[in-house]
């Protein structure tokens, strides 16, 4: 039993994560919130030192520890904002990794005197941590786009998925009534490969859910991990975090119309996307930077729509430069941003704001949607999935249901894009090939700044 | 009251307060708020570390080293990362009020 000092400085620890997470739902409060928590973990880390007696390996473990902070430190400070959510994932990873990696440890010294509901938590923390592991590796690669963001489907997939998880649930059992060693290890085999087999077919549409999803899993796990080890911190920071991950994907999932179950379930039912690649040749109206500052500059409410494609072309300042340019000569001008606009929810409030774009301006979904109506452009920059109409219309498409920005319903549409190539979730947007749309090919950088100096001439 | 019925009553609380906590926040704190749950969950640290000290073998070693790096890396490189989202929205904050003077 540890001490009673450590355990009231474990609550101590706990009472941070709880006025952390509650902090972190407000942005006056956010940072502080985030800084609690980090004080809290430090303080736990520290009290663990001094609370267990006879810790052996002590160089070993602070050599370990040290490793770890700079790498994270490094990958934390050195991550482009636009690469945030990959590094979500992958920070999340780890941690399913290693609460994986100490249950089974765990095992390995007194698995086979433990007591039934201790197997089962071992057992709980393998498995789920396993999946949390490689799946935000499989994750992280989608969203670096070291493979392909599409849903893979993997011939006889569903059989495949089907039985590798009937495979890790028997294996379950069988480790609950026989504990021993071989066992663990099929089992963590098979989890992990059920982590990589349970992302696989998930489309780049919901990828994000996924990552909320897999770090509620890596909270439970941590939670479980704690029943083993008898610690009762890990199991209240493991299970605040399940739980509010838990509810956190779910307001995901409905602030992008997705349907929980079709993303979880995904793997068992899944089909290939086909992408249309024979609407590549149908015509389309495009135009030089000149044509577009004239539209723009005489017209009287122009909404930009931003997306992913402006972030990674670094293009946020060129269209700040531009928005105040157009505002200069009078134009009504306001963002228009989607929940999901760039990778995750709330990911281009954060791009834009390193742009120092005005808070203002910045209008959500719900806000200006009916002003679309009456604008007399929407410049639709580095975006496609959010403005496709197929997500109102076509029931086989794979983002139908998502709410969408109504910039089809403005009186012209202006698209920058670097090419016809589909957006995230690989479908084809008709709004490309509308009369009203026009399209300025290029960098997303590179066609702002010839738009802005064009405004600048006239 | 026995260890595993204390132990269910304090998983069971905390599934309330951490349903509790996040229930009201706004769509554009998604991002901070999952990566700050992110960063809590890197206390499989503290754990991490009880077992890597009571290894008696290479292979409990090896394995509570590999636990430790990668827990150490989810919890700072995820508080570190969140501060840093975070600190964006600070500044905007800071620009509008800067502007409204």
């Amino acid at each position: 039993m540890t001490p009673a000092w450590s355990q009231l400085a474990n609550l101590g620890a706990a009472l941070a994560f709880i006025l952390a997470l509650k902090a972190l739902s407000s942005p006056k409060t956010a940072r502080l919130g985030n800084r609690i928590g980090a004080v809290g973990a430090i303080a736990a880390v520290a009290i663990v030192f001094f609370s267990e007696s006879n810790l052996k390996h002590l160089t070993l473990i602070l050599v370990a520890v040290a490793i770890g902070t700079i790498v994270g430190f490094v990958a934390a400070k050195r991550v482009q904002m636009t690469q945030m959510p990959q590094m979500v994932a992958l920070f999340n990873g780890v941690g399913g990794g290693a609460a994986m990696a100490v249950s089974s440890i765990e095992f390995l010294k007194s698995g086979t005197t433990d007591g039934f509901i201790a197997l089962f938590a071992t057992v709980f923390t393998v498995v789920i941590g396993s999946i949390s592991f490689t799946g935000s590796i499989v994750t992280f690669l989608k969203l670096q786009e070291l493979m392909t963001s599409r849903p893979v489907v993997l011939p006889f997939g569903r059989f495949i998925t089907i039985g590798t998880a009937i495979a890790t649930l028997v294996m379950s059992v069988y480790l609950m009534i026989s504990p021993e060693n071989w066992a663990l290890w099929t089992l963590v085999g098979l989890s992990l490969v059920m982590g990589i087999l349970f992302v696989l077919p998930v489309g780049g549409a919901d990828v994000p859910i996924v990552i909320s999803l897999l770090n509620a899993f890596t909270g439970l796990s941590v939670a479980a991990s704690g029943y083993v080890l008898d610690n009762v911190l890990l199991l209240v920071a493991g299970t605040l975090v399940g739980a509010s991950g838990t509810l956190l994907t779910q307001l995901m999932a409905k602030a992008m119309g997705r349907p929980l179950t079709s993303t979880l379930f995904g793997a068992f039912t899944a089909r290939a996307t086909t992408a249309t690649t024979s609407a590549v040749d149908r015509p389309v109206k495009s135009a030089g930077p000149t044509d577009i500052a004239i539209m723009l500059a005489y017209a009287s409410k122009v909404i930009i729509v931003p997306g992913y494609g402006l972030a990674v072309a670094q293009a946020q300042q060129s269209l700040r430069e531009l928005v105040d340019l157009l505002i200069s000569k009078g134009v009504e001008v306001e963002y228009a941003i989607h929940p999901v606009a760039g990778r995750m929810p709330g990911h281009m409030n954060v791009l834009l704001a390193e742009a120092d774009v005005p808070y203002e301006q910045l209008k959500e979904m719900d806000e200006i949607n009916s002003e679309f109506a009456s604008a007399t452009v929407a410049v639709v920059v580095g975006a496609n999935d959010v403005v496709n109409p197929a997500a109102r219309t076509d029931k086989t498409s794979p983002i139908f249901g998502m709410p969408i920005l109504n910039a089809d319903q403005a009186e012209q549409v202006v698209f920058m894009k670097r090419s016809m190539r589909p957006g995230f979730a690989g479908v084809e947007n008709e709004l490309l090939f509308n009369d009203k749309t026009t399209l300025l090919f290029g960098d997303a950088k590179d066609s702002l700044s010839k738009v802005v100096s064009a405004v600048k001439s006239m | 009251m026995s260890i595993e019925i204390a132990f269910l009553t304090i998983f069971i609380l905390s599934i309330f307060v951490g349903f509790e906590v996040v229930s009201k926040v706004s769509t554009i704190l998604h991002t901070p708020l999952m990566s700050g749950a992110n960063a809590i969950h890197g206390v499989i640290l503290v754990g991490a570390i009880i077992v890597t000290g009571h290894a008696d073998n290479n292979l409990e070693l090896v394995l509570g080293l590999f636990a430790i790096v990668l827990a150490t890396i989810n919890m700072v490189g995820g508080f570190v990362v969140t501060d840093r989202m975070l600190e964006l929205f600070k500044s905007k904050k800071s620009n509008k009020v800067g502007e409204k003077k």
